[in-house]
């Protein structure tokens, strides 16, 4: 099988939100970088299916130059290839980004053959705009079912399974089917010493897609109201038992 | 000024919506799937839609319902609520018509703006919707289901013209359920990377026994595999609404903020008297669970026994 899975830079945000002076985006200058939780169980997913079948798994990324870091920890949890959409570091929005990912998609399909499967996150931890793989799966004619929590493929039909209120949704997809995934459908691996200086020669094919106006156009960002709370200290160690109690009392749950 | 919203079958969020799409004009329309009772929620005109293709659940089948309202009624919007169907419907209807869709809003503006929620509610994004028609989904638990004084809603059938969707559900598998589910549970003791381990949620099972409560974790345990990946509490998580939550151990990184902030008190266990867990939390005690927690418990025991 040849799988896509796409992922997305976003920063490690830590217990605080901090913006820029500009407000058009979070401080990120002490902040670390990873993808999306919902994208690194698709590139888990995507390598327990190469496992299982054999092939090859694409990591693709829309984003800085420095996003070459994220398809690097991918590649080292079993990636074997990396295509990098390089922008300037301005956010995109999510037709922009489906349609610079179809492109590549493309481009990589007429050089390499059909992907039997295009792998998403549900939707971004940073700008959460749930749609970006809808779309790439309409521009590519593909079938798509998603918000996954379980996944497999045989006789070249995906079986897909959403969780809803009291068990589960089952969705059945003709192969090549594009699907997107939550956190939970698996539990992704740690990369290994080795497997992280494997990644470093690995192939990362970079393209420079232009970036067309934004239709979904971000003005500025405000954290909301409601944060720094000061909590109420009810004591230091086992002898605010009592306290607790009599605060659980108090709301009525005890 | 026309609006047409998607009503989800016995969907309380889709209530909840319907406030927001007042708020972009009228007169209101409602797509919906069951002759459901809208008139109260200021809906003008209810089209219910008919057709053997509806009979599960098929996201496309439900965006190409939408497109051919919007070819009837001219809305200059179209309103869901961000439920995962919500979200993706009007994710197909965005990609079939090559517009753009504003995902999980909390408020809108009388100049096509909207305020939408980024990082699970932790941040907030004002943003405009570059196209006439305006689609977006309404953010869950952000916005009240307000009702207004109107008449019934004038109901009526359509049938859709629907082709073969291949996309589809095709089965559905009922999961029995054990325990108090942790989305409705009224308490949640809850534990971070401090409880240690998979045995350290011993002690937090107990107090969770004597209170009915549901025992939720935080991302770290679920990546380090002490608890199941249904127990975390978070923003790629469960959301929670207890009348009280205990976070035991917890730093609160803002990826947790997103899913026990709906908590209506949070009492925070934790070490470190500096942790961002406070500044989200009613009460704290401070000093090592280990300790703190079986003492809790002790003087449950002690209170409900007297």
């Amino acid at each position: 099988m040849r799988l896509l899975v796409c992922v997305k830079r976003v920063p490690l945000t830590g217990g605080k939100m901090v913006l820029t002076a500009d407000e058009q985006a979070l401080e990120t200058r002490h902040l670390g970088f990873t993808i999306s939780p919902h994208e690194e169980c698709g590139v888990e997913e995507a390598v327990r299916l190469v496992e299982e079948h054999g092939g090859e798994v694409t990591v693709l990324t829309l984003g800085p130059a420095e996003a070459e870091e994220q398809i690097r920890d991918s590649l080292a949890n079993g990636g074997d290839r990396g295509v990098h959409l390089v922008t300037d570091g301005e956010e995109w929005d999510p037709q922009a980004t489906a349609a610079a990912i179809t492109e590549a998609v493309q481009a990589e399909e007429a050089a390499g053959g059909g992907f039997d499967l295009i792998v998403f996150g549900n939707e971004s931890a940073d700008s959460g705009n749930y749609q970006v793989g809808i779309r790439v799966a309409y521009a590519l004619g593909r079938p798509i079912a998603t918000g996954l929590k379980g996944l497999s493929v045989a006789d070249g039909r995906a079986r897909c399974e959403q969780e809803v209120p009291g068990g589960r949704d089952i969705y059945e997809l003709p192969v090549p089917a594009v699907v997107s995934v939550l956190e939970g459908i698996n539990l992704p691996r740690y990369p290994s010493v080795p497997a992280k200086l494997r990644a470093r020669s690995k192939p990362v094919e970079q393209r420079n897609p232009e970036r067309p106006a934004p239709r979904l156009e971000r003005l500025r960002l405000v954290v909301p109201p409601g944060q720094g709370k000061q909590a109420q200290v009810l004591g230091e160690g086992p002898d605010a038992a009592p306290a607790v109690v009599e605060v659980m009392r108090d709301l009525g749950v005890a | 000024m026309t609006v047409l919203a998607l009503v989800e079958p016995g969907e309380e969020l889709s209530l909840q919506a319907l406030s927001l799409a007042r708020e972009l004009g009228g007169p209101l329309h409602a797509l919906a799937f069951d002759a459901a009772e809208l008139g109260a929620y200021g809906v003008e005109s209810v089209h219910v839609a008919e057709h053997d293709q509806l009979s599960s659940y098929a996201p496309g089948a439900w965006a190409a319902c939408l497109e051919q309202l919007i070819e009837q009624i001219q809305p200059t919007a179209v309103v869901a609520a961000g439920t995962n169907r919500g979200n993706e419907v009007l994710a197909h209807l965005g990609a079939r018509r090559d517009l753009p869709f504003a995902a999980n809003c909390i408020a809108v503006g009388s100049d096509g703006t909207v305020t939408r929620v980024r990082w699970g509610g932790s941040l907030l994004e004002e943003a405009r919707i570059n196209s006439e028609l305006k689609v977006l989904s309404v953010a869950p638990h952000m916005v009240e289901a307000t009702t207004v004084n109107g008449g019934a809603a004038n109901v009526e059938s359509f049938t859709p013209e629907l082709g073969e969707e291949v996309v589809r559900v095709v089965e559905h598998a009922e999961t029995p359920t054990a325990g108090i589910s942790l989305s409705e549970a009224k308490v949640v003791v809850s534990g971070g990377r401090g409880v240690g381990s998979a045995d350290g949620f011993g002690m937090l099972e107990e107090l969770a026994g004597l209170l009915n409560a549901a025992v939720g974790c935080s991302r770290v345990v679920t990546m380090a595999g002490w608890r199941p990946h249904t127990d975390q509490v978070g923003q790629t998580g469960t959301k929670v609404a207890p009348d009280l939550y205990i976070a035991c151990g917890i730093s609160g990184a803002t990826q947790h903020i997103a899913g026990c902030k709906g908590a209506k008190k949070i009492l925070a266990i934790n070490s470190d008297a500096e942790a961002p867990i406070l500044a989200s939390a009613d009460y704290a005690v401070i000093g090592d669970l280990a300790e703190i927690v079986p003492a809790i418990t002790a003087e449950l025991r002690k209170a409900q026994s007297s």
